[in-house]
């Protein structure tokens, strides 16, 4: 951060958060980017995800006990795909933080925190069904939304829908 | 004048055809398949709830296929429910009767283009009979579609088929138009 800035108090929050969990692991972290929308930093060593997630569920300065929310994304000029979860600790602190990783486009896979937050069990498979990402670890990987024979993964920027499924027209 | 107003003055006694009276049946006491698929079935509901009344027409969701007459596809038909509907469609007894509820089982409505997960129109897995347009339609337009269902059944004949019934009910159709002027001019407006 910028010195001198001005920043708010939940900002500050955030920065706090995410010095304690740099203190452990370092460079598998990106820098923090204090945006005042959604403070967030990027896991570069995705293989660190689950013990990073713990961490911040565990640690007492931490306590991240609720994943409000886990989102898949699209980026074809990177050609990744990736994760944002969105971390809150309910009763306990008032922080907030998002976490972004990401994997390759094509056969590319993420470590589930399934085993973590019992939420993400589901939101894992609803980004695997609209992104095609793989979650390694997660106890039951299929399609959510999509029936489980359908083709691609709707929400893929160069996704083309299918022209019949099981006989019937898609397009209109 | 219908069957009844017939009994009533001359003596209860009615002379007519075996149609009228299995017509008369079978549209007095139309019976749907209780099942809703998106917002329209709230719609639906409100239509079979005290305000509206449905009941007062024989009109009564049944929890069947097998006891109903009148498939209402009231909501978003997804591609993964779209068989489910053919299947249900099928354990319904024939004669039965589809009324298309509402701008997404008519054509896909707001997600004609980009809803790769809707089935854009009910009508290409099911033989519609009565669209009802709207998103959704006020309970006023259902019952519209449901009169007009009636009026298809009483189009019926032992041996005519329903393709030739509906072409009877669309030679009968009335512009709108003309019958709102009528209304107007006899208010006085």
């Amino acid at each position: 951060m910028e010195e001198g800035k001005v920043v708010s108090r939940s900002l500050q929050q955030s920065a706090a958060a995410y010095a304690v969990i740099h203190e452990k692991f370092g460079d598998a972290l990106s820098a923090f980017d204090g945006n005042e929308t959604m403070p967030f930093f990027e896991v570069l060593d995705a293989s660190l995800w689950v013990d990073i997630a713990l961490y911040m569920r565990d640690h007492p300065k931490l306590k991240f006990n609720y994943m409000a929310c886990l989102t898949g994304l699209d980026y074809p000029l990177e050609e990744k795909l990736g994760i944002v979860c969105n971390f809150e600790s309910i009763g306990i602190f008032p922080h907030k933080l998002a976490v972004k990783v990401k994997c390759a486009r094509e056969g590319g896979s993420i470590p589930s925190v399934a085993c973590v937050w019992h939420t993400a069990n589901w939101q894992e498979r609803e980004a695997y069904d609209m992104y095609g990402m793989l979650f390694t670890g997660h106890p039951d990987m299929r399609r959510i939304l999509c029936p489980d024979d359908w083709e691609g993964f709707p929400l893929r920027k160069d996704y083309k829908v299918q022209e019949t499924y099981h006989g019937i027209k898609v397009p209109y | 004048m219908g069957l009844l107003d017939a009994a009533i003055t001359r003596h209860n006694v009615v002379v007519t055809s075996v149609d009228n009276v299995l017509n008369w049946a079978r549209l007095s006491s139309l019976w749907p398949m209780g099942f809703g698929l998106a917002c329209c079935a709230i719609e639906m509901m409100a239509t079979n709830a005290s305000n509206y009344d449905l009941e007062r027409f024989g009109i009564f969701p049944r929890s069947s296929p097998r006891q109903s007459d009148l498939m209402i596809v009231a909501g978003t038909v997804t591609m993964k429910m779209a068989e489910r509907v053919v299947r249900l469609y099928e354990q319904m007894p024939e004669p039965r009767y589809v009324l298309s509820m509402g701008s997404c089982s008519n054509c896909g409505g707001p997600y004609w283009e980009h809803g790769y997960h809707v089935l854009k129109g009910v009508d290409r897995i099911i033989p519609v009979d009565v669209y009802v347009p709207g998103c959704p339609p006020r309970p006023e337009s259902l019952i519209g579609g449901l009169m007009k269902v009636q009026e298809l059944i009483r189009m019926e004949q032992i041996g005519i088929s329903r393709a030739d019934a509906l072409k009877k009910l669309a030679e009968k159709s009335v512009d709108p138009q003309f019958i709102i002027e009528q209304e107007r001019k006899a208010a006085g407006a």
